[in-house]
């Protein structure tokens, strides 16, 4: 049995900046435990570039901006374990991995989840149709091509329109691919809009809003796809439906945050989120358990991931140093106008990141923040979609402290 | 004639909309910064585009480096530029920063590799 301060579960982006902010504040004792045979998480195989304008005022590649955070944790002598998946947290903050050397127990008294988050796969969202190779999710067809060297497929169909799914839709192209069209059953495009210009437009790769893939066909390798129009509650009209001759078929239909060891650590997680409920300190349910990065809310830019891990290790060394955190006894209330926010539960006496997506697009919408019927915060927005997380920095000075805070979008 | 653009300078991606006339930019609206106007002046004369990929990497431990354009080159001259990265093998160890191609083209723009590729053991 090892004995830690803390133990950082994945060291990816949020694991790297929680890792380095926890050094910093005085925290020596710590481990980083990572699953993959190098650090730096999903960054590695992301190698377009459009990372680190907010925190380097530069934009670099995926594997440049993880690399800065990897020169720091080896500058500083963080110790991690790489090779290594964590099998078990239990509620006492005690970690299990299966590493190269065996079985690796750890008692740590804090344990920083940041194990990122995973694909929706056609399991998920239940395509019909036959069941033949060549249809990957975004993810792992990128994992073939920008670390494997291994193509996947010549004529391509892509189904939705999140940003990795465009980013491969330019990629496989460059590659020498034919991209037959992005296809997205929601009316409005799930990713940025830099993306659909400078992915889509400049390669003359069609964005189909309201159609979805209903029949997927083929024996050993996929032969074809069938795609329908949708109407307005998304059922596939009767009528609509074209085939499209295929040999791959994409699939960037959504991101759900990894907490299956969350979940055994006895953290709750949030219906909106599908991550832990937090308090301002980032803190799960269970005492001492925090969570940052796509594991607590899947993020549409890595800036914001480690801006959000190092405000947790803030919180996790306070914590350590303290034994306990001030009690957050205020919810943060959510009506349907946004799919989630972040934090659950505040004090009222403290600063803090709030973290939402509206639902659908709106335009000259108003941000309200209300306690007791009265609002403490508004702002308004000429444009605010669900590609783009929207992040306000509450101020104490403004809050009630006792009071549920609300927060609405209306328009 | 107004015509409207999506800035790609940031995240953003602001909706510009720009008023033009004789192809010049008489005034624009809907960026929050001045890179906006840059980006619409120079998305209707000449557009530019960075680029990602990879090279073969002999004897490492990944079989691929990641490669980037360290400037912007004309947006038409993509699929050249992507030819002169797929000739490239370079050895390992690939070292992040390293140039595998100088001025590539003669476009003003160096491919460097953006990811450190160990030797294999």
């Amino acid at each position: 049995m090892r004995d830690v301060d803390a133990v950082i579960i994945g060291g990816g982006p949020a694991g790297l900046a929680a890792a380095v902010r926890l050094w910093d504040k005085g925290v020596r004792n710590l481990l980083i435990l990572e699953r993959e045979h190098e650090l730096g998480g999903i960054l590695r195989q992301c190698i377009h570039d459009g990372f680190g304008l907010t925190r380097f005022g530069e934009t670099l590649s995926g594997p440049e901006y993880a690399q800065r955070f990897i020169d720091q944790v080896e500058a500083r002598g963080i110790p991690c374990i790489t090779d290594a998946t964590v099998i078990d947290i239990t509620r006492d903050k005690r970690v299990t991995a299966a590493s190269r050397e065996g079985l690796v127990e750890i008692q740590a008294k804090a344990v920083i989840l940041s194990m990122g988050c995973r694909e929706r796969t056609r399991g998920a969202i239940r395509i019909p149709g036959d069941r033949p190779a060549g249809v990957y999710t975004a993810g792992v067809a990128q994992a073939y091509i920008n670390l494997q060297n291994r193509m996947v497929g010549r004529e391509v169909v892509i189904l939705g329109s999140g940003d990795i799914g465009m980013i491969m839709a330019r990629r496989l192209t460059l590659e020498g691919a034919h991209v037959v069209g992005v296809f997205e059953v929601q009316p409005y495009a799930s990713g940025l809009p830099r993306n659909i210009l400078q992915c889509l437009d400049d390669y003359g790769i069609p964005l189909y809003l309201s159609h979805t893939v209903t029949q997927i066909k083929g024996k050993e390798r996929l032969e074809s796809v069938v795609i329908s129009q949708v109407d307005d509650n998304r059922n596939p009209i009767p009528g609509t439906e074209t085939e499209y001759p295929c040999d791959t078929l994409i699939l960037s239909v959504g991101l759900i945050p990894e907490n299956e060891l969350s979940l055994s650590a006895g953290a709750e997680l949030d219906r909106g989120s599908n991550g832990p409920v937090v308090d301002e300190h980032h803190q799960t349910t269970v005492p001492g358990i925090f969570a940052a990065g796509n594991v607590l809310q899947v993020h549409d830019l890595v800036d914001f991931v480690s801006a959000e891990a190092e405000e947790l290790a803030d919180s996790a060394a306070a914590y350590l140093q303290a034994g306990s955190l001030s009690e957050c006894r205020l919810q943060v209330l959510t009506d349907g106008s946004v799919t989630h926010a972040v934090p659950r539960k505040i004090s009222g006496e403290a600063d803090f990141t709030l973290s939402f997506r509206v639902r659908k697009p709106a335009k000259n919408c108003r941000i309200r923040l209300v306690q007791g019927g009265e609002t403490v915060f508004e702002k308004k927005m000429a444009k605010a979609i669900p590609a783009e997380m929207i992040q306000i920095p509450v101020k104490a000075s403004w809050l009630k402290k006792n009071e549920d805070l609300e927060v609405k979008v209306e328009w | 004639m107004v015509k409207s653009f999506t800035c790609i300078m940031c995240p953003r991606g602001c909706e510009i909309s720009a008023e033009i006339s004789d192809g010049r930019v008489c005034s624009v609206e809907g960026n929050v910064c001045p890179k906006g106007k840059d980006y619409v002046i120079q998305e209707l004369t000449a557009p530019m585009r960075t680029i990602a990929s990879s090279v073969l990497v002999e004897g490492g431990e990944l079989p691929l480096a990641s490669v980037r354009l360290n400037r912007p080159v004309p947006k038409e001259r993509i699929f050249d530029v992507m030819e002169e990265i797929r000739k490239v093998k370079i050895k390992a160890p690939a070292v992040l920063g390293q140039t595998v191609i100088a001025d590539v083209l003669g476009l003003g723009s160096d491919v460097i590799v953006t990811k450190n590729v160990r030797k294999k053991s």
